[in-house]
């Protein structure tokens, strides 16, 4: 059997990257040592797992760094196929599947972030960004029970941390989840119900504070 | 085998390093495909906007009339598709697979953009400045990956042409024609040993045959966008 007794995982509470790798190793009924990184002051361990990022997460399985939160997930999928499979089997819907988690990849952290950091005109323009991503998506999942449709996969850990932040990008921007991506919302909360998100998603509270946080130490107020 | 039978077809162009990945790729496992040429100064055709709705961008891959697009994706979608029919492309241990991925990840993000926006000539004299230490920078750290990677062999994939090979092989156009057009050497044998003697030996792999463009194609297509 792999190589169960020695995973590590560096990370960081809020970080949404972090979460997916969580949610991955719940999903596969993992047992990990956590190590919750001082991102101020970042550990021996971290600079030394991941030299050319210095960032979290950082999976250490038997002692071999893995980073990147989706090349950890699916290196969590490939080492542990042999129960609660993360990516689809055929290779048309990986493809899928792939592409969608990029896209998250590429937009919802970036344009999530832009939401509580700008003010102003700036924030205007940053939000329309945002409500066409959040219709985007929602266009994809459309009425299935979850990206992967009857299966949670791949898709929906890519995106469901950011769930967390849904709280902090309307309380500072004035935007409506809800409103903009109803199928998107409930979604989220379906999602959240199942063991694996529920033991390892932030409070949101806690993350708009951090938000708060962050725009003052940012010079935002 | 679900593949036979099934029309394989590619959106692309010639000077596009992503578009170059999946021909790589598409030739390894000696697919026959039908490339149709998008005009990179026209508008874009109804085909890619069908079939690429999100980033409206190629390469799109369209096999059985399915688009699959982004072109990594693409490339790991043809080495699952046609397993049977060529060398593997990605490797078969999840670690190295990971490792794989993230120096791939690296190169996307750090270095082929910069590259080619350097030799587009994008960008302020500072901006142009830090995006040449970055890619000596990202550059320098291949060449030792690839050392660790290659483990003695030829490629990052090992005998083979592998996915790091295509994902930094794919750039080597654009490289060699910012050679030209700034008048440096970026391949440097006495900086960069390994990857510079990669570099010759990818150029003359069997399955890049005439899918890298030549430094002064890349360098002509750079005077035509100049002009518009």
């Amino acid at each position: 059997m792999a190589g169960e007794k020695e995973v590590k995982l560096l990370d960081f509470w809020a970080s949404p990257f972090g979460q997916r790798v969580r949610i991955a190793l719940a999903e596969k009924g993992l047992e990990y040592d956590y190590y919750e990184e001082n991102l101020a002051e970042k550990s021996e361990l971290l600079l030394k797992s991941n030299p050319v990022h210095k960032k979290i997460p950082v999976l250490i399985h038997e002692g071999r760094p893995v980073c990147e939160s989706l090349i950890i997930v699916q290196y969590i999928d490939e080492v542990w196929p042999d129960r609660n499979p993360i990516l689809p089997s055929d290779p048309y819907s990986r493809a899928q599947a792939r592409f969608w988690a990029d896209y998250i990849d590429k937009k919802v952290y970036e344009g999530g972030y832009k939401l509580w950091k700008l003010k102003g005109e700036e924030l205007e323009e940053a939000k329309k960004e945002f409500v066409e991503i959040l219709q985007i998506l929602e266009g994809e999942l459309g009425d299935k029970e979850y990206f992967g449709g009857k299966n949670f996969g791949l898709v929906d850990i890519a995106m469901l941390p950011f769930s967390a932040w849904f709280y902090a990008y309307e309380a500072y921007s004035g935007l409506s989840v809800e409103t903009e991506a109803p199928k998107l919302a409930a979604w989220a909360k379906r999602c959240s119900e199942r063991e694996s998100v529920a033991k390892t998603l932030p409070d949101p509270d806690k993350v708009y504070e951090l938000a708060g946080l962050l725009r003052k130490r940012s010079g935002v107020e | 085998m679900a593949a036979a039978g099934k029309e394989v077809k590619l959106i692309g162009s010639r000077p596009s390093p992503y578009v170059a990945r999946v021909r790589i790729a598409l030739h390894l496992k000696g697919v026959e495909y039908e490339f149709l040429h998008e005009e990179v100064f026209g508008n874009k055709s109804e085909l890619l906007l069908r079939s690429n709705p999100v980033y409206k961008k190629i390469p799109v891959l369209i096999h059985g009339g399915q688009p699959i697009c982004e072109s990594l994706v693409i490339v790991q979608y043809i080495d699952e598709v046609w397993a049977a029919s060529g060398p593997a492309i990605l490797p078969a241990d999840p670690l190295d697979r990971a490792v794989a991925r993230f120096w791939a990840a690296y190169i996307d993000d750090k270095l082929g953009p910069n590259c080619v926006a350097l030799a587009l000539r994008l960008g302020d004299e500072a901006s142009r400045a830090e995006s040449k230490e970055q890619l000596f920078a990202g550059l320098q750290l291949l060449d030792e990956a690839l050392g660790k990677i290659s483990n003695g062999k030829s490629f990052f994939g090992g005998d083979a042409v592998g996915f790091l090979d295509i994902a930094f092989g794919s750039y080597l156009g654009w490289l060699k024609a910012l050679e030209k057009v700034e008048g440096i050497k970026l391949l440097d044998e006495s900086r960069f040993p390994r990857l510079a003697k990669w570099a010759e030996r990818f150029c003359s792999a069997k399955a890049a045959t005439d899918v890298i463009p030549e430094p002064d194609e890349l360098v002509e297509f750079v005077k035509l966008l100049a002009h518009r």
